[in-house]
């Protein structure tokens, strides 16, 4: 009898072998690996078109083996609903910052939502803006220090951080909204499943899903990858509780979807 | 040939209906024509005008500012346009809203009681096509026959069945144009 | 022969798009275009193609983008402050080389201004108006059947050179109702789009429309591509009419809806017997530069007429002989101010009579 051993840890195959430009510590690695793993878990790499947003999280189509499209700042919901309302068997992700769907991207993201755009959102919130240098973002946590919050951030002159996953939850267009973590293996399991659901989701024709994923800075955080990572868990879990705040995967079945018309493009080699 | 047609009156009057019916007429004709509106600011009430050209030619520009013709329907556009119309030219002026004896000796003028002939023919309505009627009889901008049957292109499916009707009033306003504007020239 | 209908510009634009193949259409509503989104809304479901009204002009341009991006043919329309909220979306486009179709039925600003027929978007439309030094192609319909004829060709150079395309209206060409003759679409021939999005499905490599470009040199180099494109289209793609001008002593110029109303005042001038020809841009980026050059060999007169205070006559001094004198007729809109053929007939008159 021969045994035939799977290797038990491998790159996702929509994930290109490449060193990342992240920052020790930063949660995009895993999370860009967790999205990956769920493509490639539905075997749609090949007919997923991905949208990337403006910040860390740019340099999408340098991770991805996909086709991608770059949004101005904010703009991936209204870009992906251009692309979906086109092509319209085809998965389509955005992958945005809070900054960009937040704050300068809060209008595009909450009619996308409202509409119910058939597509995969996935918001990393890390309560800054990570790329511009630490500045306070629409996240930052109440007397968080920042580089324009020097003093902390206050709530009365500032606003209160924005919990987008319960936001969203609310709108009728909306078929799936959860709010996940990656700083333990528990949790990043857990974060997979979500992930996963939020394209199975789309793959099933069953409309808008959302996925916010805490994630740690440590850089702009001005903490080690361990003490960022703790955080997570001890500041941000409190103000932004994890779990599924609206889930209709289950009623809202089987959207028809359309035949893309393709036949005007030619093919490339 | 070239026909300037500027209209204008209060909203309601059927004034824009008018300019496209002109239009319509002029298409059928296979004439170069353009129609332009214009509205006051205000949306209730206000002023609706539109200028028509038609011509052999390619029409150069569909906004005049002293126009070869003028079909008045109320007092306020008489006050605003009367004065506008080109020397030489002709006005149609309704002379059921029109009181006053303001008068040019340089344009041709024909005195309508368009409300009163609208009213003869069956309904109130008809202000705009016994106006259009009479300017056609007078100016011989289009055909009356072309105008009538512009009627179903211009008028929307549902209010086909008022097209006889309309014909009537537009035959009424030329058959007026006709003793009218001699009995104008007489009195000059 | 087709037969002639009578339609408004803003529709006859809208069934330009539609015979052209564009099948998608993002908006959002403001007048005097309001027509565009109105006819789209009914005629794009009836035929297999999708219209959103989308929350903003910013999302609209970015659903354009979108779309774009998958290769196929599609639009959005708006006027002045609208187009303003669209810039950021052009620039990216620009930069990212997507084709598209961005309609902008021109009112008076600036801010909210009003509804009047304006000319004062010139400089926004043909010197970019978004940031990062880039060019559109801006044509300028000067009648019912320009609206649907250079939306057709909007759409063709656009796709041809990957440089969205603008056709700039105002409310005087897009209300207004004239006799249209529609045609069958023929397409010019143009390459496939194999650079679109479209999912890998079975391509070694990624498909990726962006405008990022941070490696070395890799910016400038790309800026000079897309310079490059412009100064071919200079070359090739330049359009504008030409009428009278062989024995003009002045030439008047003007574009879109000022170039109508010129043409009525050239008339009157040449019927009293003064030689006055006209010059009509219909391409404003790429401007018709030699035309000008040409055209003031001879005649060392030109009068701009331009419902603004004075934009395109910019281009037109830079443009002309260098003895050749240049005067404006702006009129800054708004209600009242639309000028009259006989207004501009007593400029072409002061300026003739100067001639001798």
């Amino acid at each position: 009898m021969t045994t035939v051993l799977k290797p038990a840890f491998q790159r996702p195959v929509s994930l290109k072998d490449v060193q990342t430009h992240f920052c020790p510590g930063c949660h995009h690695g895993t999370i860009h690996r967790l999205v990956a793993e769920a493509i490639d878990h539905f075997d749609i790499q090949e007919r997923t078109i991905g949208v990337a947003s403006v910040g860390c999280s740019v340099f999408l189509y340098g991770y991805f083996d996909v086709d991608v499209v770059e949004a101005p700042h904010g703009r991936a919901p209204a870009v992906a609903t251009g692309v979906k309302r086109v092509l319209k068997d085809r998965m389509v992700f955005t992958y945005q910052g809070d900054g960009d769907l937040a704050a300068i991207g809060t209008s595009e993201i909450i009619h996308a939502a409202n509409r119910g755009e058939g597509i995969t959102v996935i918001f990393v919130n890390n309560t800054t803006y990570g790329m511009t240098g630490g500045q306070m973002a629409p996240t930052t946590l109440p007397e968080q220090v920042t580089t324009t919050s020097p003093y902390g951030r206050n709530v009365g002159s500032e606003g209160y951080p924005i919990r987008m996953a319960e936001l969203l939850s609310i709108l009728e267009g909306v078929t799936f909204s959860a709010r996940v973590a990656v700083d333990s293996p528990r949790h990043v399991l857990e974060a997979g499943k979500t992930i996963r659901k939020a394209f199975q989701c789309q793959v099933e024709g069953a409309g808008f899903a959302f996925v916010e994923v805490l994630s740690a800075c440590p850089t702009n955080w001005g903490m080690n990858s361990l003490k960022a990572n703790e955080r997570v868990g001890r500041e941000m879990i409190p103000y932004f509780p994890l779990g599924v705040f609206r889930d209709h995967t289950a009623k809202a079945g089987k959207k028809p979807q359309g035949e893309s018309k393709l036949s005007h493009l030619g093919k490339k080699s | 040939m070239n026909y300037e047609a500027f209209m204008a009156g209060y909203g309601g009057q059927g004034v824009l209906v008018a300019g496209n019916l002109l239009s319509m007429a002029a298409i059928i004709e296979e004439k170069n024509v353009s129609y332009f509106p214009a509205y006051g600011v205000e949306k209730r009430g206000g002023a609706a005008t539109c200028t028509v050209v038609i011509s052999d030619e390619e029409v150069g520009s569909p906004v005049i500012g002293s126009p070869g013709a003028g079909l008045l329907f109320n007092q306020l556009s008489m006050d605003k346009y009367f004065h506008r119309i080109r020397k030489g030219g002709f006005c149609l002026i309704n002379s059921s809203l029109i009181d006053g004896e303001e008068n040019r000796e340089d344009i041709e003028i024909l005195r309508l009681p368009a409300n009163q002939l609208a009213l003869e023919t069956g309904d109130a309505r008809l202000v705009n096509m016994v106006s259009l009627g009479a300017y056609v009889a007078h100016t011989g901008a289009v055909s009356l026959e072309s105008l009538k049957e512009a009627l179903k292109e211009v008028l929307p499916e549902r209010n086909h069945g008022f097209i006889p009707l309309n014909k009537e009033a537009i035959d009424r306003g030329a058959a007026y144009a006709m003793t009218g504007t001699e009995k104008s020239r007489a009195q000059r | 022969m087709n037969k002639r209908l009578f339609v408004k510009g803003n529709d006859a634009l809208a069934m330009g798009a539609i015979e052209a193949g564009c099948r998608y259409y993002f908006g959002y509503p403001i007048t005097p275009q309001s027509e565009i989104p109105e006819y789209m809304s009914r005629e794009l479901p009836r035929i297999g193609g999708e219209f959103i009204q989308a929350e903003s002009e910013i999302a609209s341009i970015n659903m354009l983008l979108g779309a774009s991006a998958c290769g196929v043919r599609a639009m959005t329309s708006s006027s002045s402050p609208g187009i303003s909220l669209k810039q950021e979306g052009i620039s990216y486009m620009a930069g990212s080389e997507l084709p598209g179709l961005i309609v902008n039925i021109c009112r008076s600003g600036p801010g909210l201004g009003g509804i009047d027929a304006s000319q004062a978007d010139y400089f926004q439309a043909v010197k970019g108006g978004g940031h990062g030094g880039y060019h559109i192609i801006v044509l300028a319909p000067h009648s019912v059947q320009e609206m649907y004829d250079l939306t057709m060709l909007a759409f063709d150079l656009s796709d041809l050179y990957r440089i969205p395309a603008m056709i700039l209206g105002d409310s005087v060409v897009g209300q207004m109702k004239e006799a249209l003759v529609p045609h069958s679409y023929r397409n010019p021939g143009l390459p496939s789009k194999n650079w679109a999005v479209s999912g890998k499905g079975g391509r070694k490599e990624q498909s990726i429309i962006k405008s990022l470009y941070l490696g070395d040199g890799e910016l400038e180099a790309h800026n000079l591509k897309l310079h490059e494109r412009y100064r071919i289209l200079k070359e090739k793609e330049v359009r504008y009419e030409g009428v009278e001008l062989e024995d003009a002593r002045l030439i008047v110029t003007a574009f879109g809806s000022a170039a109508r109303i010129s043409k009525t005042a050239v008339r009157m001038a040449r019927e009293v017997g003064m030689q006055v020809g006209l010059l009509r841009p219909i391409t404003l980026y790429p401007f018709p530069e030699q035309a000008f050059r040409k055209a003031t060999e001879t005649c060392g007169r030109v009068l701009c007429v331009e419902l603004n205070a004075g934009q395109m006559v910019e281009d037109v001094r830079l443009s002309v002989h260098r003895d050749a004198e240049v005067f404006l007729y702006g009129r800054p809109p708004g209600a009242g101010s639309q000028p009259t053929p006989e207004e501009i007939f007593e400029q072409i008159k002061k300026y003739y009579e100067a001639i001798s």
